[in-house]
C-alpha cells in the first residue's frame, strides 16, 4: 500500500476525477441520476486516495516534499512531470477534496438552468483536475499547465449556468486571468533563461538564483510578472474587479468553488513559487504588496457596505479577507506565512458556506436584493442561524476559524521580516485592524437586514420557502462542524504548516 | 551559356545514384495518383465510390516507407543527385506531417465532395499531385528542385479552388489565387535568376557559400529580399495576403484547410530551406525583414480577424495570425538556426492537427446550418454538446491554451525568441504575447456562440456526422491533446534537427 501511495498516490488523486469525467463523457446525457452517482463516486473516491495519502504522511517531517514523483516529461526543456506534498501543499488539498464533493452533493437536486447536469458536473471534475494538480505540482511548466486548465471549467461554468449579465462576467473573468497568467509564463521562462541552469524545478531553481547571478533588478521584474500573474488571481487591488461579476453571475456551486479554492491558487503561488525562489525581490516587492494588501481589507469591507446584493457582497468580503491573507504573507515571517494558510482555509470554508447559503436564499425567494429579503429566522429559521454562525465566523469571533486567519496576520504585521520597514507595517497593521471593525460592521448590517424582522410582505405567504433540505444539510454540516473544530484546534493546521512554512522562507534566515 | 553547354556535353554522362528505399514515399504516391487516373478513365462511374477510399490509402501506405526510414536512420543523412535532393529528419518528419494532412484532407472531402455536383476523381488526382509536390518540396536542397515543387504544390491548387465551378465566390477564389500565386512565382523566379547569376550554383548549399564570402552585397540584398517575399505569398504574410480571405471563403471547405494547412506548410518548408542552407550568412538582411513581416502578420492578422462574421474568414485571417507566429523564429535564427526551425516544425505539426480539426469541424456543422456565418453556431452546445466540446478544443488550442496542444508549439516559440541577449527577439517575443490575448478574444467569441447563445432558429435536430469525418475529427483531436499533455517531448524529440548542409 505505501509503495503504491509512494508511486501512484498522487498522479492518481490527480487525475481520478479526469477517468470519473471520460466515464460521463461516454454515458448518455438523460440518464441523469446516473451523472450525479459517478460524479460523486469519483469524487469520493478521490478523498479517499487524499486521506489515504494523508495517513501515510509523515507530518514529523512536513516541510520535505513526500510522495514524491519525478518522471521526465518534456525532455527539451527540461521539463519534468514533478509532483509532491508537503505541509503548504495538504491544508489546500484537503480543502479540495472536502469541497467538490459536497459541491456535487449540493448539486444533486440543485443544477442551476439551463439543466444539463452531464456537462456541469463533468466540468466540475476537470476543475478538480485542475486544483488538485496546481497545489502538487513541483514543476512550473508542469503548474502553468494546471493552472490554466482550470480557466476553461470556470469560463464556462460561469458563463452557461450564470446569472443574467454571464457572458460579460465570463470573459472579464477570463481575459484578466489570461493576461496575468501570459505575463506569468513570461516570467519562468526569464528564470529559465537566466539561471543558466535551465530547469523548471521550482525547488532547484531557488538554490540557482540563491547563487546571486541575477542582477536584482532582474528579479524585481521576474517577480513583477509573478506578481501579475497570481495577484489577479488572488484577486488583489486593483485587479480585483473580475472578482465581484464573476462571484455575483456564477452558479452557485461555481461561486463556492471560486471561493474556497481558485481565489487560494494565487495566494498558493507567492507561498509555493515566487518567494521562496526569489526571496530578495520579495523583501522589495513587500511593501507594496503589504500597502495592496490594506487597500484591499479597506475598499473590500467599504464595497461590502454598499452592496445590495448579498452575493456580491460576499464577494466583495472576499477582497477583504484576501487582503488580509496577503497581508500575512507580505510579511515574509513564518508566523505571516502560517496565519496566511490558515486563512486560506478558513475563508475557504466560511465563505463557501456563505455562498452555499446565498444560493440556497436565492432558490427560494428568486432574488438576493437585501432590500426585499428579511425575517429569514422566522421563515426558515435553521436556514437563519446557518448564515449567523458563518457571519459571525466571517467576522472573525474567536472560537470560530476566522479568527485564526485574520488575528495572526495582524499580528504578524507588527514585525515584518528583515528588511522590510518595521514602521510602515505597523501602519498596515492598523489599518488592518480598522477593517475588522468595518467587517463586523457590513456582516451584522447584513445579517440584521435578511435575517431578522419580519418576512417582507411579497415573501410571507409564498410557498416555495421552507427551511434547509436534506442535501443541503448533507453538504452544510461538514463545513460548520469544521469551522468549529479548527476555531477551537488551530493547531491542526498550524502544527502541519509551520516546519514547511519555515523551510519556504529559509533565505530569510528563518528559524521556528 | 556556349561554354557552359560546351563543357556540359564534354563531361561523360555518369548515371546518378537513385536510392530507392529513400525515394519510396514519392514513388508510392506517384503509382497511386497515376492508378487512380487510370482506374478512373477505364471504369468511370462505376468506381467513383472508392476513389477517394484508395486515395486514403495511398497516403497512409506512403507512410510505411516514411516510417522505415526514420528507423533505418542512423545519424547520416541519405542523399541523391550531389546532395540537391536530400533525406534526413527534417524531410522525414515533414513528409509525414504531409502524408497524414493529406490523409485528413481526403477524409474530410469524401463526404462534400459526393454529396455537392462536383468532379469527384479529378479531385482526389489533384490533392495526391499536391501532396507529392510537398513530399518533393521537404527533400528539396536545390533551386530548381524547390521551384518544380512549388508549382506542383501550387497548380493542382489553383484549379481546386475553383472547383464550385457554378459558384462566382469560387470562381474567384481560383483566379484571384492563381494569379497572385503566379505573380509570386515570377518574383520568386527572378531572385532565384539573381541567386544563380551570381554564384553560378543552383544547389542551396554551394549558394550559401558563394554568397557568404561574396563582395557584391546590395545585389545578394536584392535576390534574398525577393525570394523571402516569393514565399511571403505563399505562406499569407502581410502585406502579400490580400488573396487568402477571398480564395479561402470562395474555395470548397475542404480544399480550404488544404491550403491553409499543407499548401502553407509548403511555403514554411521551401522558405526554411532556402533561408537556412543558402542564406546562413545573411541573417542581417533576412532578420530584420522576417521580423517585419511577422509582427505585421500577426498584428493585422488578428486585429482583422476579430471583425469577421463568417467562420472560414475568420478561420483565414486567424490562419494568417498563425503564420505571423510561426515566421517569428526565422527573425532570430542566427546562430540557433537549429532551435528555431525545431521550434518552426513543431508549430507546423500542432497547427495542421488543431487547424484541419477546426475546418473538419465547420464542415461537420455546415452540414446542418448551411452556413458558414458565426452567429449560426447558436445553441451548438444545447444539442451537440459532444462536437461542441471538440469544436472548442481546436479553437482553445488555436489561442494557445493548456491542455491542448497550441500551447506547447508557442511555448517553443517564446522559447526560442527570449534565448540569448537579442533584444528584437524578446521584443517579437512581447508582440507574440499581446497578440495571443488579442487572439484569445476571437476565438472565445465563437466558443461563447456555440456555448451560451440560443439556437438562431431554435432548430434542435441532431447532427450526423459520416465515418470519414469521424475519423478526422478523432485523429485530430488525439494529435491536438497529446501534443499539450503526454507527448510534447516525443513531438520535440522528433523535431529536434540538425539543420546539417548535405555530405
Amino acid at each position: 500500500m505505501t509503495e503504491f501511495l509512494n508511486d501512484w498516490g498522487i498522479t492518481t488523486m490527480v487525475f481520478l476525477p479526469l477517468v470519473g469525467a471520460l466515464i460521463m463523457m461516454i454515458t448518455p446525457a438523460d440518464q441523469e441520476e446516473t451523472h450525479k452517482g459517478i460524479a460523486l463516486l469519483t469524487t469520493l473516491a478521490t478523498a479517499v486516495i487524499g486521506v489515504l495519502l494523508f495517513l501515510d504522511f509523515d507530518f514529523d517531517n512536513s516541510a520535505t516534499l513526500q510522495f514524491v514523483v519525478d518522471r521526465s516529461w518534456i525532455d527539451i526543456v527540461n521539463a519534468r512531470y514533478s509532483v509532491g506534498l508537503d505541509g503548504i501543499s495538504l491544508p489546500l488539498i484537503a480543502l479540495t477534496l472536502l469541497v467538490v464533493p459536497l459541491v456535487i452533493i449540493y448539486s444533486w437536486d440543485h443544477i442551476p438552468a439551463p439543466g444539463n447536469p452531464k456537462s456541469f458536473l463533468i466540468l466540475i471534475l476537470v476543475l478538480h483536475t485542475g486544483m488538485l494538480g496546481s497545489f502538487v505540482a513541483q514543476d512550473l511548466v508542469l503548474f502553468f499547465v494546471f493552472f490554466e486548465v482550470v480557466l476553461l471549467p470556470m469560463y464556462f461554468m460561469i458563463g452557461v449556468w450564470g446569472g443574467e449579465k454571464r457572458l460579460y462576467a465570463a470573459i472579464k473573468f477570463f481575459l484578466f486571468t489570461l493576461f496575468g497568467s501570459a505575463l506569468m509564463l513570461v516570467s519562468f521562462l526569464a528564470l529559465y533563461w537566466l539561471t543558466g541552469s535551465q530547469t523548471f524545478n521550482m525547488v532547484e531553481l531557488a538554490q540557482e538564483v540563491a547563487k546571486g547571478d541575477i542582477s536584482s533588478r532582474a528579479q524585481w521584474l521576474i517577480f513583477g510578472g509573478m506578481f501579475m500573474g497570481f495577484g489577479i488571481k488572488v484577486p488583489m487591488f486593483p485587479f480585483h474587479t473580475w472578482l465581484p461579476d464573476a462571484h455575483t453571475q456564477a452558479p452557485t456551486q461555481g461561486s463556492v468553488i471560486l471561493a474556497a479554492v481558485l481565489l487560494k491558487l494565487g495566494t498558493y503561488g507567492f507561498i509555493r513559487i515566487a518567494i521562496p525562489i526569489l526571496p530578495a525581490a520579495a523583501i522589495d516587492w513587500a511593501p507594496i504588496i503589504g500597502l495592496l494588501a490594506v487597500i484591499g481589507i479597506i475598499y473590500g469591507a467599504l464595497g461590502c457596505l454598499a452592496q445590495t446584493d448579498m452575493k456580491r457582497l460576499i464577494a466583495f468580503s472576499s477582497v477583504a479577507h484576501m487582503g488580509y491573507v496577503m497581508l500575512g504573507i507580505a510579511t515574509m515571517t513564518p508566523f505571516g506565512l502560517n496565519a496566511a494558510i490558515f486563512g486560506m482555509v478558513a475563508h475557504g470554508l466560511i465563505t463557501g458556506m456563505l455562498f452555499l447559503i446565498a444560493g440556497s436564499v436565492k432558490e427560494r425567494f428568486h432574488t438576493l436584493e437585501i432590500d426585499r429579503l428579511g425575517g429569514l429566522l422566522v421563515q426558515a429559521p435553521r436556514m437563519g442561524w446557518a448564515l449567523g454562525f458563518c457571519v459571525m465566523a466571517s467576522l472573525g469571533l474567536p472560537g470560530l476559524a476566522g479568527f485564526w486567519g485574520e488575528f495572526p496576520a495582524i499580528l504578524a504585521a507588527y514585525n515584518p521580516a528583515e528588511g522590510i520597514s518595521t514602521t510602515l507595517f505597523r501602519v498596515y497593521m492598523v489599518i488592518a485592524a480598522i477593517g475588522t471593525v468595518l467587517a463586523a460592521a457590513y456582516l451584522l448590517w447584513l445579517l440584521q437586514r435578511t435575517a431578522f424582522g419580519e418576512p417582507s410582505e411579497e415573501f410571507v405567504n409564498d410557498p416555495h420557502i421552507h427551511d434547509a433540505g436534506r442535501f443541503e444539510w448533507i453538504a452544510w454540516t461538514p463545513l460548520l462542524v469544521l469551522i468549529v473544530v479548527f476555531g477551537f484546534v488551530p493547531s491542526l493546521i498550524f502544527d502541519i504548516t509551520d516546519s514547511a512554512v519555515v523551510q519556504a522562507l529559509q533565505a530569510f534566515g528563518a528559524t521556528p | 551559356m556556349i561554354p557552359l553547354l560546351a563543357q556540359a556535353a564534354q563531361a561523360p554522362f555518369i548515371r546518378p545514384h537513385i536510392d530507392w528505399h529513400a525515394v519510396a514515399p514519392e514513388l508510392v504516391l506517384l503509382g497511386a495518383g497515376a492508378l487512380i487516373t487510370l482506374i478512373d478513365l477505364i471504369w468511370l462511374e462505376r468506381v467513383r465510390r472508392i476513389i477517394p477510399t484508395l486515395t486514403a490509402f495511398a497516403f497512409l501506405a506512403a507512410l510505411i516507407p516514411v516510417a522505415t526510414l526514420w528507423e533505418a536512420n542512423d545519424g547520416v543523412a541519405r542523399s541523391m543527385f550531389d546532395g540537391a535532393y536530400v533525406f534526413d529528419n527534417y524531410a522525414l518528419v515533414l513528409k509525414g506531417l504531409f502524408l497524414l494532412s493529406g490523409y485528413v484532407i481526403v477524409l474530410i472531402s469524401t463526404n462534400y465532395m459526393s454529396e455537392g455536383d462536383y468532379y469527384d476523381s479529378e479531385y482526389y488526382q489533384l490533392i495526391s499531385a499536391s501532396v507529392l509536390g510537398m513530399l518533393v518540396m521537404s527533400s528539396a536542397r536545390d533551386l530548381v528542385s524547390i521551384f518544380v515543387a512549388l508549382e506542383l504544390v501550387s497548380i493542382p491548387a489553383y484549379l481546386m479552388a475553383a472547383w464550385r465551378k457554378r459558384d462566382l465566390r469560387s470562381n474567384e477564389a481560383g483566379l484571384k489565387y492563381m494569379l497572385m500565386g503566379v505573380f509570386a512565382s515570377g518574383i520568386l523566379l527572378y531572385g532565384m535568376s539573381l541567386l544563380y547569376g551570381l554564384t553560378g550554383s543552383t544547389k542551396l548549399v554551394d549558394i550559401g557559400q558563394a554568397i557568404a564570402i561574396g563582395e557584391s552585397k546590395p545585389i545578394i540584398t536584392l535576390a534574398v529580399v525577393f525570394c523571402v517575399i516569393g514565399f511571403g505569398f505563399k505562406v499569407s504574410a502581410v502585406p502579400f495576403h490580400t488573396w487568402a480571405p477571398d480564395t479561402y471563403e470562395g474555395a470548397p471547405t475542404p480544399l480550404t484547410a488544404f491550403l491553409a494547412v499543407a499548401s502553407k506548410t509548403a511555403g514554411f518548408v521551401a522558405l526554411i530551406s532556402i533561408v537556412v542552407f543558402a542564406f546562413p550568412g545573411q541573417s542581417d538582411v533576412v532578420e530584420p525583414l522576417i521580423w517585419l513581416l511577422s509582427a505585421l502578420t500577426m498584428t493585422v492578422g488578428n486585429l482583422i480577424a476579430l471583425r469577421q462574421t463568417n467562420i472560414v474568414r475568420m478561420l483565414a485571417y486567424s490562419g494568417i495570425a498563425q503564420a505571423g507566429y510561426i515566421l517569428a523564429p526565422l527573425a532570430v535564427y542566427s546562430g540557433r538556426t537549429d532551435q528555431a526551425v525545431s521550434a518552426m516544425v513543431t508549430y507546423l505539426v500542432i497547427y495542421a492537427a488543431m487547424n484541419l480539426g477546426a475546418f473538419a469541424m465547420v464542415i461537420i456543422i455546415a452540414r446542418k446550418t448551411r452556413s458558414g456565418e458565426i452567429s449560426s453556431y447558436g445553441g451548438l452546445f444545447q444539442y451537440a454538446p459532444g462536437l461542441t466540446v471538440a469544436m472548442t478544443a481546436f479553437l482553445f488550442s488555436l489561442a494557445g491554451i493548456p491542455p491542448m496542444g497550441g500551447w506547447w508549439g508557442k511555448f517553443e516559440l517564446f522559447r526560442v525568441l527570449t534565448d540569448g541577449s537579442s533584444s528584437s527577439g524578446v521584443a517579437l517575443a512581447v508582440v507574440l504575447a499581446v497578440n495571443s490575448v488579442v487572439a484569445a478574444y476571437y476565438y472565445l467569441a465563437i466558443a461563447k456562440q456555440m456555448w451560451f447563445m440560443p439556437a438562431p432558429d431554435g432548430d434542435h435536430s441532431r447532427i450526423v456526422v459520416p465515418p470519414a469525418l469521424q475519423v478526422a475529427v478523432a485523429l485530430t483531436l488525439i494529435i491536438a491533446l497529446g501534443t499539450g499533455t503526454l507527448l510534447p517531448g516525443v513531438l520535440s524529440d522528433m523535431t529536434d534537427f540538425t539543420m546539417l548542409a548535405a555530405p
